[in-house]
């Protein structure tokens, strides 16, 4: 995973569901190259077309609600999203993207708008606007989070320890 | 100081007392897996190298999402998870046999104080049971498959209490959306909710269901009701145990009470395209459907198609409108029929579809035209939800649901029910 991941920001409001994210009709399949062509098609149609390797996606609260679809992450990962930073994530999304190998993190975004340059740096758990000098905390994953994270995903993770290992 | 069943269920599944805020690996009695979910998590499982899942008689795949199949991609998908099953000594429900949630409950898959988990966010429909159950990605699902085991962090718990009888034409489905509609989409975001009260206590297994259904739509991680002698009973007639059934202790800490006054909740609607935007039925009533949908694992038992047939026997479906009834099981397909309520449907202009999703999840039967708006028992209105993102899908109880079938348009399902 990169530690220093630097791109443009992507802008998304409250409450974006799976739906949203990636719509059902498109779910069932297991080339995931497919998903990332029908990203945020319902509420951001241009996003597929916009996003370059390397960009964030920002969003407002109770991101990924909804379905347990996790197509959903895998479809923001295959855009070549490399990190998304949220107000707050729902349960099950928050999950599938960390087991995904996806940066996902807490922060406040409102100063974030699509097209920013932003720099995630992981090491130091922050983010930073530097065209807008304005530096923001990520809020600090749960261990266990991190070190899935760690491992690129939970199927690496898994590969390498067998079974669940909780942090002390 | 008390538990929560949440903290007792998980603290047994766990092996060590467990309280909200904690971090605990808990072992899984029921796995479930279905057409959408699926294939990705035994793509994941695949790269293990592991020949074996941990258990799989606790593990039960279903076909309901895409049933029966619309095109070969899925067709594809579908003998991929046949395949799977067969191998691995899987029990796997085909096409036609229902949707998972409710062939879990039907079928006594899991039993009260059991911990279930399914790569589906409905799966909380199980806390009907007693059961703390909650969905997770199909990654969470191969690591389930391969350790039997999962991470997770134990929930606070809301408790939600229900009082007071729900007037004629009022189901638990308007009760929920009004509670949602109230605390909004992420209002018990990482919480299990805790219901009871004498208005959930006097509620059947089938209207307990909607409530648990619908936990996730505001964020919570469960929807648990207190097993009772209705719980026993539907577990006796299937030849099953009681489980370990957990109860909230009195002084357990609750991180919210809310106690809602059921005779006040008028039926609900949810308008475009949140499930947390329910208003009065009066308020959105005269808004025209060209579509009207009684079914899913939220809505389409027995006592929801019996309320619908009350409503639409001897009268018409409106011309404008085109009513899709899809039974979520095989057994409550066949109960319909054997009631005489199905022919009822049929002959007010009900078309029936097989049981499954149906056009729930969007994939195919009953897609929306660009403009259009559809009334639903389902549990969710998201954009493009029923698989156009032009089309608007509102959310309400069968009863209204049968109602606005009969007018082309949003109806108050009350007037209509009187002398029924
Ligand atoms: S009926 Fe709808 S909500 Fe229920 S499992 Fe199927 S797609 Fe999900």
């Amino acid at each position: 995973m990169e530690k220093h991941i630097t791109g443009a920001v992507h802008k998304f409001g409250d409450d974006i569901n799976t739906d949203y994210i990636i719509a059902g009709k498109y779910t069932k399949t297991l080339d995931f190259s497919t998903l990332a062509e029908h990203v945020f098609e319902d509420v951001d149609p241009e996003f597929k077309n916009r996003v370059r390797a390397g960009d964030v996606v920002a969003a407002g609260k109770n991101f990924g609600c909804g379905s347990s679809r996790e197509q959903a992450p895998i479809a923001i990962k295959y855009a070549g999203v490399s990190a998304i930073l949220a107000k707050s994530y729902s349960r099950i999304f928050f999950r599938n993207a960390i087991n995904q190998g996806i940066p996902a993190f807490i922060c406040d975004t409102d100063a974030m708008e699509t097209g920013d340059e932003i720099t995630v740096n992981i090491e130091e758990s922050f983010a930073e606007l530097p065209g807008r000098n304005i530096k923001i905390p990520l809020t600090p994953l749960s261990p266990v989070m991190v070190n899935i994270l760690e491992e690129g995903g939970l199927v690496e993770y898994l590969k390498k320890n067998g079974t669940y290992i909780l942090p002390e | 100081m008390g538990r929560t069943a949440a903290e007792k269920i998980i603290s047994a599944k766990a092996g060590v007392d467990a309280r909200a805020g904690d971090f605990v690996v808990a072992c899984a009695d029921l796995a479930m897996i279905h057409d959408t979910t699926g294939p990705i998590a035994i793509k994941a499982f695949s790269e293990y190298g592991r020949e074996k899942v941990w258990d799989p008689s606790k593990m039960v795949i279903v076909l309901d999402h895409a049933t029966p199949s619309p095109n070969e991609r899925i067709s594809n998908l579908h003998m991929l998870l046949r395949e799977f099953a067969a191998r691995q000594g899987i029990t796997l429900f085909d096409a036609g046999e229902g949707v998972c949630h409710q062939l879990v409950v039907e079928k006594g898959l899991v039993l009260p104080g059991g911990l279930a988990v399914g790569a589906d966010s409905h799966t909380c429909t199980y806390g009907a049971m007693g059961v703390f159950a909650f969905g997770i990605g199909s990654t969470d699902m191969s690591g389930v498959m391969l350790t039997g085991k999962l991470w997770l962090r134990v929930p606070g718990t809301m408790k939600v209490i229900f009082r007071g009888g729900m007037p004629e034409g009022v189901s638990s489905k308007d009760l929920m959306l009004n509670f949602i509609g109230k605390i909004g989409a992420d209002g018990a975001d990482y919480l299990a909710l805790s219901f009871s009260g004498d208005t959930v206590k006097a509620m059947s297994l089938s209207e307990r269901m909607t409530l648990s259904n619908m936990a996730i739509e505001c964020g919570a991680k469960a929807g648990l009701v207190a097993s009772d002698e209705k719980t026993a009973a539907h577990l006796k007639a299937l030849g099953k145990g009681e489980g370990s059934p957990a109860y909230d202790d009195d002084d357990a800490v609750f991180d919210r009470v809310l106690e809602i006054d059921a005779s006040k909740v008028p039926p609900q609607v949810a308008l475009p395209h949140s499930v947390d935007s329910a208003v009065p039925v009066t308020e959105a009533a005269g808004t025209e459907v060209s579509q009207v949908y009684i079914g899913t694992c939220t809505n389409g038992r027995l006592d929801d198609l019996r309320i619908a047939a009350r409503i639409l026997s001897g009268r018409k479906v409106s011309p404008n409108c085109r009513l899709l009834v899809c039974p979520p099981s095989r057994k409550i397909m066949a109960d319909a029929i054997a009631e005489g309520i199905l022919l009822q449907l049929v002959e007010a202009g009900a078309a029936i579809l097989p049981p499954g999703c149906g056009p729930c999840p969007g994939t195919h039967l009953g897609v929306p035209g660009d403009g259009e708006n559809v009334i639903s028992t389902a549990n969710r209105n998201f954009k493009g939800r029923m698989g156009n993102n032009k089309a608007g899908v509102y959310l309400a109880s069968p009863a209204t649901c049968a109602a606005s079938a009969l007018e082309g348009r949003i109806t108050d399902p009350r007037p209509f029910l009187q002398g029924r």
